[in-house]
């Protein structure tokens, strides 16, 4: 019984990570895609939690746990300084996204760059 | 560029290979919580996951510490913040709520950072309360001088590193092993480590939200007007 909600745990984790990661190629918005990257990461945490509660013994693996914690402060960190430079963006900018071209790589963006000038 | 329909498509088959990938691991894995509570009582503290974090796998949260300050260093190396809430007196909603809710919030991470050795609490989430007492603090334009003195801010932030690897260096000295503490003393040094995280990551977290730079310090900045700042 508890086995079959393991199992929707599993997908449901598969199923937040793969909505992170379709935003994350089709939303253009930075704040969009900083959430979506937040999103995957919810996902991650889900199936590390759903892990830990399914070992056996009395209480829930710590292990896991302690690497979530440690995940989240991480995305956190991550996340404020995706956030600055988002604000560094629009304020240089003063646009919300990042050109078409402009994160397909160094030489292109800076070709584009330079006939654009 | 790719079409919507493409990563669509693409995304649905990802999730397939993710949930096929997370059903096929053994149902009863061996786990480590067996090792960790056998353990438990050496560590110094009462509570597993406190133990896995500062004694178990410490350098993970020594290194995570480390990854908060870069984070922050980061962020203020893009130029300076903003200073949210222009005349504070215009919020006095905001200001009563103030009144209320920081010592609550400050007992509440006193109190996480306790029974963290005994129960669900610890530095990150005394941390994250002080982090959020400060945006607060900042909202309600209360944090002005308080961020002028960037000095303090500083040795603020690098405190929790400093503690973490100085212990970790004298208990190498001691012991012969990376945060390996002395047979007895696991109780005192975490408290220690974590009373000095909680301080660099609740400082750090609240400072993030300036998204840059405490703006202009008391001491006259010579080179810190930004040129592009129209």
């Amino acid at each position: 019984m508890p086995d079959a909600d393991y199992r929707l745990y599993l997908m449901a984790s598969a199923a937040i990570f793969t909505i992170g990661f379709y935003s994350m190629l089709t939303q253009a918005h930075l704040l969009r895609r900083i959430m979506a990257f937040n999103v995957m990461g919810c996902g991650v945490f889900l199936l590390f939690i759903t892990l830990a509660a399914r070992a056996p013994g009395p209480v829930p693996d710590p292990v896991p746990h302690a690497m979530v914690l440690t995940g989240i402060v991480v995305s956190v960190c991550a996340t404020g300084l995706a956030l600055a430079l988002a604000g560094r963006v629009q304020t240089v900018t003063g646009k919300t996204e990042l050109e078409p071209g402009e994160d397909a790589g160094g030489r292109s963006g800076a070709a584009h760059h330079g006939s654009s000038a | 560029m790719i079409g919507r329909g493409v990563i669509g498509i693409c995304s649905l088959l990802l999730m397939g290979a993710l949930s096929w990938a997370a059903l096929s691991l053994p149902a009863k894995p061996p786990g480590l919580a067996k090792a960790s509570l056998d353990r438990l009582g050496e560590s110094g503290v009462a509570h597993p996951v406190t133990a896995v974090l500062l004694n178990y796998r410490g350098y993970d949260t020594l290194l995570e510490v480390g990854v908060l300050l870069l984070a922050l260093a980061g962020a203020w190396s893009l130029g300076r913040g903003e200073q949210p809430a222009e005349n504070p007196q215009s919020r006095p909603l905001l200001l009563s709520l103030l009144r209320v809710l920081l010592p609550m919030l400050l007992l509440a991470a006193g109190h996480l950072l306790w029974i963290g050795a005994f129960a669900p609490g610890g530095a990150f989430q005394g941390g994250a309360l002080l982090g959020g007492a400060l945006v607060l603090l900042i909202l309600g334009g209360l944090a002005r001088r308080a961020l002028k003195r960037e000095r303090c801010l500083r040795a603020g932030l690098a405190l929790g590193v400093l503690v973490f690897a100085g212990i970790a260096a004298v208990t190498m000295a001691l012991t012969g092993g990376l945060l390996q503490y002395p047979p007895g003393a696991g109780g005192a040094l975490i408290l220690v480590i974590e009373t000095a995280a909680m301080v660099s990551i609740g400082l750090a977290l609240g400072l993030l939200y300036l998204g840059g730079q405490p703006p202009e310090g008391a001491r006259r900045s010579l080179l810190a007007t930004p040129p592009d700042h129209a």
